[in-house]
């Protein structure tokens, strides 16, 4: 990967048009540009865009969530149903409309962050900018397909959104963000069938981004790039893109089953009509599964590339690196009944989903420890997207490890739906994928804006977030080891320290949060010209190549990788 | 094991059906070795099958009050419910719990934490000993297969020595319980349980959250620190024996419900149309605590559940107060009397007097009570 040669050609021309929105592009108009895209970077803005509105909402949704946890009883959560229902026109509410508002906001902040926040950012938003500008090519495979996956999410995010505000006083969809059967179906009103039909969109937008990565990947790299070649981020959006591709069509058939269950007579998840609840299960998981992968994989290949940008040397490990990535892909789809240990299973079947489960210790371990050793030996200088890798590595692992302890099923019993199970997945994602994120973000930052952004404010962002972040969510492993149920409004009272500590932890997270959007605004405005390269020798794909940001249209002529052997050294 | 097989649900079936006042003979209801040496002179008196739904206080003859109607059983503020500020597991009052927590505390919280500080301490040697001032040439190398090969194996071998204990927990957990087993019925309504005991003539019992002074109606009874925490207190809580294996069979009424047990490392969700089995046996008399665990609609966060926990003998006048027929007790010759549902208590029903001053008499001679 160090020594890919580019073939040094048109792109030159572009290195003073900085002002890109003066360059000799070709631009269409604003409302053409924006609404009928189908140039992947103006398609990934959107998405960006897109995920941090929802991040906020996402983010704003845990922020009332905290407040009201932060003390035993019932603080908020009366006024704020109250308030719902008067914006619906009705009344006031009674207690259990009001904790029933605990459930939607609970579904409402697992949906979003994973659908609407996580997901467009890595996929829609860091793939659709740098897959074609990694892999040489001008653009995605198919452009439009591209926009409407895009603009699919617009309406599917609207239903989920709106579905709060109708049915009423016991309006929202309070089923969990994993719709379970028979809680979801046995809820009246249009709240959760539009939720359904919000997963449903979210679902075709994803499925067609996956296909048209895949072709983009299979067919329009640069010359003399093979697969062997591919920069790890590639890797990682490609064996997300299969997972997608087999993993969504299982959600559409299990949610599709919830929705006629709803409003159509049929019962397959009823048992009264012969159907089984856990069968709901079996077909959710199947997808919620590789749905965590999908979350995570495309960080890892941020990550991988900014390690070995920042300690400018090449990943070390690169083959082990992308068929770990494939591993972790091809055994998530064989461990989800983890997710189901206290259903009923039997007992060799807990066996068997303990022992798969472990089994993704070890592809995960390889990046680990390939990481570390891509910064072992090298020269490493810590930008603040290298700092975010570096705490996502550490982060990660501690999720990780604590998913190890949540692989034994004789042992899930105890953690099962307690917040041992939150803190898990929240280091994994919130501490994972996010720090992932964030790393991408800055990293590609001035690529994508043609700025840079604050050095200083980079760091006190990553720092006040990192401590924030385990403040709030370490002590949630001790809550769960004591006990303390999910999804829960109010707690008995021996809860009550660990949950105010957690809520200080949300209070320094949101200051973090705050520097992040100091930075952003005052970098876009302000912020100094980005060079084509900021990053100095270390980065070596070929976005670095051209301007920042880059033409409007790239690579008009193919650049050529040459035949050396750029990985095996 | 726990997918119930059919035969077992048509045991279970036919159990449920003994508590509608039919009882079935022919259970396989083995005496208890500790109730088999105690003949007759019971105590249950027709007045003390209160109704399972009253959420009066205990009578004055309630076995599970002192004689001076001071509960029985105390609660132990440190075991069986949460304690602030505690950063571990519960106290585990079963032996696969017991084992279970040692596996957690022993194998699994060293290798994990061994893991996370060799991580952390391998990047902070990077960012020491190889940041760009200490080291500002990088080498190239990029490969080493015996390290390679050295963190793939090593790794494998950590798992296969956690998998070991773990499969072994599994398969304690799984151990069917043995034929004198207690079979205690759970099901999970909105927003409440009932329990039946099916090899005890099938009585119910319910168990609703105990709310605060402030939030009940007038003459409704409040939760009193007696009864436990608040969120966790119930009205009638579930009276099991010690030492005596108990099987517990778990279904729903309407959608999931899990019926969680910290104390007791028990989890098990309660499904329609489904009936999950686990057994435990527990070690020690005590009250525990635990809360529903799969969300289950508004009121999730408020069906608690609170096991107390007597000896045999406590427990046996309990089932019979409640109306109940002690395990074991039944025999064939008794089965016509016992079929019918309305068949007058025995004579020996009208001793209600003194049961908890003479617990030595406890047991289990009468096999009609209803």
């Amino acid at each position: 990967m160090s020594d890919i040669a580019l073939t040094p050609n048109a792109f030159e021309a572009h290195h003073g048009g900085h002002e890109h929105h003066h360059d000799a592009d070709h631009k269409p108009g604003f409302f053409a540009r924006w609404f009928m895209s189908t140039n992947h970077k103006d398609i990934g803005t959107l998405y960006l865009i897109f995920a941090i509105t929802a991040g906020i909402i996402g983010g704003g949704i845990s922020g009332l969530m905290r407040a009201e946890l932060m003390h035993p009883g019932i603080q908020f959560l009366g006024h704020w149903a109250n308030t719902l229902n008067h914006i619906r026109g009705g009344g006031d509410v009674n207690m259990d409309q009001a904790r029933h508002l605990w459930n939607v906001l609970v579904t409402a902040h697992g949906l979003i962050m994973v659908f609407f926040m996580v997901m467009p950012a890595m996929i829609g938003g860091f793939g659709n900018w740098f897959v074609p500008l990694m892999i040489g090519a001008p653009d995605m495979a198919f452009p439009r397909m591209n926009n409407i996956s895009f603009w699919l999410l617009i309406p599917s995010f609207t239903l989920l959104l709106a579905s709060p505000f109708f049915g009423g006083a016991d309006g929202g969809a309070g089923t969990g963000w994993t719709v379970y059967a028979p809680l979801s179906t046995q809820e009246a009103g249009p709240s959760v069938d539009m939720a359904i039909l919000s997963l449903h969109l979210a679902g075709a937008s994803s499925i067609l981004g996956a296909i048209n990565f895949i072709t983009t990947i299979f067919n329009m790299r640069a010359p003399g790039m093979t697969l062997h070649k591919m920069p790890l981020f590639v890797w990682s959006v490609l064996v997300t893109a299969f997972l997608l591709l087999l993993a969504l069509p299982v959600l559409a058939a299990a949610i599709t089953m919830l929705l006629t269950d709803r409003n159509f007579g049929t019962t397959f998840f009823q048992a009264e009509g012969g159907g089984d609840p856990i069968l709901y299960q079996h077909l959710f998981w199947f997808f919620g599964h590789p749905e965590v992968y999908i979350m995570i994989l495309p960080g890892f290949g941020m990550i991988s590339q900014i390690i070995a940008t920042f300690s400018k040397k090449p990943v070390f490990g690169y083959l082990g690196m992308a068929y770990a990535m494939v591993a972790i892909g091809v055994v998530g789809f064989i461990v989800w009944a983890h997710h189901m240990f206290t259903t009923g299973l039997s007992v060799n079947t807990k066996m068997y989903f303990t022992a798969a489960t472990m089994v993704i210790a070890v592809p995960t371990g390889i990046k680990i420890f390939s990481w570390i050793a891509t910064m072992w030996g090298g020269s490493l200088s810590f930008k603040t997207p290298m700092v975010w890798a570096m705490g996502f590595i550490f982060m990660f692992t501690v999720g990780g490890v604590t998913g190890v302890v949540l692989a034994n099923g004789g042992v899930d019993d105890y953690m099962q739906d307690t917040y041992y199970v939150v803190a898990h997945f929240h280091y994994v994602l919130s501490l994972g994928a996010v720090f992932s994120l964030f790393a991408g973000f800055y990293y590609w930052f001035p690529k994508m804006s043609g700025r840079m952004y604050n050095e200083f404010l980079g760091h006190l962002h990553f720092w006040v977030f990192f401590i924030g972040v385990n403040v709030l969510f370490f002590p949630m492993h001790f809550l769960g080891l004591q006990g303390m149920p999910r999804r829960y409004p109010d707690y008995p009272n021996a809860f009550e320290h660990f949950n105010t500590v957690a809520t200080v932890g949300y209070m320094i997270m949101i200051a973090g949060m705050a520097v992040f959007f100091v930075n952003l605004i005052w970098s876009l405005i302000a912020g100094k010209k980005a060079p084509d390269n900021p990053w100095g020798e270390g980065a070596t794909t070929l976005e670095w190549t051209l301007s920042s940001p880059p033409p409007f249209h790239q690579f008009e002529t193919l650049p050529v990788i040459d035949g050396g052997d750029s990985h095996h050294h | 094991m726990r997918f119930i097989g059919v035969k077992t649900a048509m045991l279970a079936a036919g159990l449920m059906l003994a508590g509608a006042g039919q009882a079935a003979p022919q259970a396989p209801t083995a005496p208890p070795p500790a109730t088999a040496a105690t003949p007759a002179a019971t105590t249950a008196a027709p007045a003390a099958a209160v109704d399972a739904k009253a959420t009066a206080a205990a009578t004055a003859n309630d076995p599970l009050l002192a004689v001076d109607g001071a509960p029985y059983m105390k609660i132990d503020p440190k075991v069986g419910q949460p304690v602030d500020g505690e950063i571990g597991l519960q106290p585990q009052v079963t032996k696969n719990g017991e084992r279970a927590a040692w596996f957690h505390n022993g194998p699994l919280l060293y290798t994990i934490t061994i893991i996370s500080v060799f991580v952390l301490l391998l990047l902070l040697w990077v960012i020491f000993r190889y940041n760009r001032r200490a080291n500002p040439v990088p080498s190239k190398t990029a490969h080493n297969t015996a390290i390679e090969v050295v963190w793939t194996l090593l790794p494998v071998v950590i798992l296969v020595l956690l998998a070991i204990p773990s499969i072994g927990l599994l398969q304690a957990q799984f151990a069917p319980p043995p034929k004198n087993a207690i079979t205690l019925k759970v099901t999970g309504n909105q927003w409440y349980w009932t329990y039946s005991y099916p090899d005890n003539g099938g009585f119910e019992i319910t168990a609703n959250l105990l709310k605060e002074k402030d939030e009940v109606a007038p003459g409704e009874r409040a939760r009193t620190d007696e009864d436990g925490p608040r969120l966790l207190a119930v009205d009638n809580r579930v009276v099991l024996p010690v030492g005596v294996p108990i099987r517990m069979i778990t279904t729903s009424a309407d959608v999931i419900h899990s019926w969680a047990m910290p104390a007791f490392w028990i989890k098990l969700d309660a499904v329609p149309g489904r009936l999950n089995e686990t057994s435990f046996t527990i070690e020690k008399p005590g009250v525990y605590f635990g809360q529903c665990s799969e969300l289950c609609g508004p009121k999730h966060g408020y069906m608690p559940i609170a096991v107390e926990a007597v000896p045999l003998d406590v427990y046996n006048k309990w089932v019979v107060a409640k109306g109940g027929k002690v395990a074991g007790a039944a025999e064939p010759a008794s089965a016509p009397a016992a079929a019918n549902a309305s068949a007058p208590a025995d004579a020996n029903a009208a001793a209600p007097a003194d049961n908890m001053t003479a617990p030595d008499n406890a047991a289990a001679g009468n096999s009609t009570g209803q």
